[in-house]
């Protein structure tokens, strides 16, 4: 497993948790891999797993029944996605935004870029949404 | 867990490996050990040990002084030296032999890791290549379940996949109640498995800090020619200077343990006088 220099393993190994709870690998109330376990698939310290699991417990998008191992909490999804938007609104956009400052990119022409966007790419899901 | 207090050591009194030289270690980490060619690493492993003893000063395990060798100490602890010696036995009669020395052993671990490393279980040790020898003792090790594992070079003879499986193996060997002292020179083949480094250098430990503490007070990075003199220590590289800064963003960077290495060998007092310094100097 390569890891990135930049950012902190244990947060690399948070981000790769919150994957498999989006993408419903690992459902709500599921028994997730133990500390021994996901430190063996990584080839990471235990001490490194503990600590992902701690900030995920703090974050409400795990919850250790003891003796037993660690849960996906029911509203893991709502939890995890809370997060990630407040993370885009406070670091990414702010680098958007300067940029279509920069480059005077209207808001119009964003708004029509994004609704192609999302014909091209996402037109089955639209669809689905009542 | 593994104590070291005042310890002063030489093969003989004119010319002394430590002074003075005091270091602990605690369960629950994988400590990374290094230090140059002769500087004293596998010395400071065998004063652990008991293979040694001190010439001042103590060196305890589990609160037994090592150099006693009493069976309390020793059931609770396993080295793996660099240079091992098997006997024409295979995997069962070595266990026969040396594992009712281990109270803690555990068969069905033992079996596992060899065939975890691919090492066959029904040949005879003394007859395999020196990388599966290795591979069949740290298997063993492993097994003995003791508080204390200390290996000098374990990754030395390994070949590519069994670089990976030991990395596995170690991860899954770690509790909360064991210590692993790993020595090395090759620090890419550990380096998200060690969480505390320990280097010894002249005659002392120079360092002895979790890889957390380091990196949140070094930047490790590559900088142009031109910032060079901001560092507190660089190193050519293709585009620029690799270089070691002072943390002052509290921004994440990874931990190059060569680099760190380097820097601090070299001499340089800067990088080892940001990692000394308590915490609450650093805000102001």
């Amino acid at each position: 497993m390569e890891f990135k220099e930049n950012e902190p393993i244990y947060l690399q190994i948070a981000a790769h948790v919150c994957d498999q709870i989006l993408l419903g690998k690992w459902a709500s109330e599921d028994k997730i891999p133990s500390v021994r376990d996901l430190a063996v698939t990584f080839q990471v310290n235990p001490n490194t797993v503990m600590r992902t699991y701690e900030q995920l417990q703090n974050q409400e998008v795990i919850y250790n029944k003891r003796g037993i191992g660690f849960f996906v909490t029911p509203d893991a999804v709502q939890k995890v996605k809370a997060q990630r938007k407040e993370r885009f609104l406070q670091q990414d956009l702010p680098a958007f935004f300067r940029n279509i400052f920069l480059l005077e990119i209207g808001l119009e022409e964003i708004q029509k870029r994004y609704e192609a966007y999302k014909t091209e790419n996402y037109e089955q899901e639209i669809e689905q949404k009542p | 867990m593994i104590e070291i207090e005042n310890l002063s050591f030489g093969y003989s009194r004119k010319s002394l490996l430590f002074r003075n030289l005091n270091l602990k270690l605690q369960e629950g980490h994988i400590y990374g050990l290094l230090g140059k060619n002769g500087a004293g690493k596998s010395t400071l492993l065998k004063n652990m040990v008991g293979l040694v003893s001190p010439m001042e000063g103590s060196c305890q395990v589990n609160g037994f002084d090592s150099c006693k060798r009493q069976p309390a100490m020793l059931e609770n602890l396993y080295f793996i030296p660099e240079e091992i010696y098997m006997p024409s036995l295979t995997a069962k009669q070595f266990v026969a032999n040396t594992a009712p020395f281990y109270p803690f052993f555990d068969e069905d671990a033992f079996y596992r890791y060899l065939s975890e490393f691919e090492v066959p279980t029904h040949a005879v040790f003394s007859k395999m290549s020196f990388g599966q020898q290795k591979k069949a003792i740290i298997a063993f090790g492993l097994a003995t379940n003791t508080s204390a594992l200390i290996m000098d070079e374990p990754t030395n003879g390994l070949d590519i996949p069994s670089k990976v499986q030991f990395r596995r193996i170690i991860a899954s060997a770690l509790t909360e109640n064991r210590c692993i002292i790993i020595s090395t020179h090759q620090v890419r083949d550990l380096d998200s498995l060690i969480d505390t480094l320990v280097v010894v250098h002249n005659r002392e430990i120079v360092l002895n800090e979790s890889l957390d503490a380091i990196s949140e007070r070094l930047t490790f990075t590559t900088i142009p020619e031109s910032e060079a003199l901001q560092a507190l220590y660089a190193e050519d590289a293709l585009r620029g200077k690799q270089a070691i800064l002072p943390n002052v963003m509290g921004n994440y960077s990874k931990v190059d343990m060569e680099l760190l290495f380097n820097a601090i060998t070299s001499g340089n007092t800067s990088v080892t006088g940001i990692l000394q310094r308590p915490h609450y100097e650093q805000s102001l």
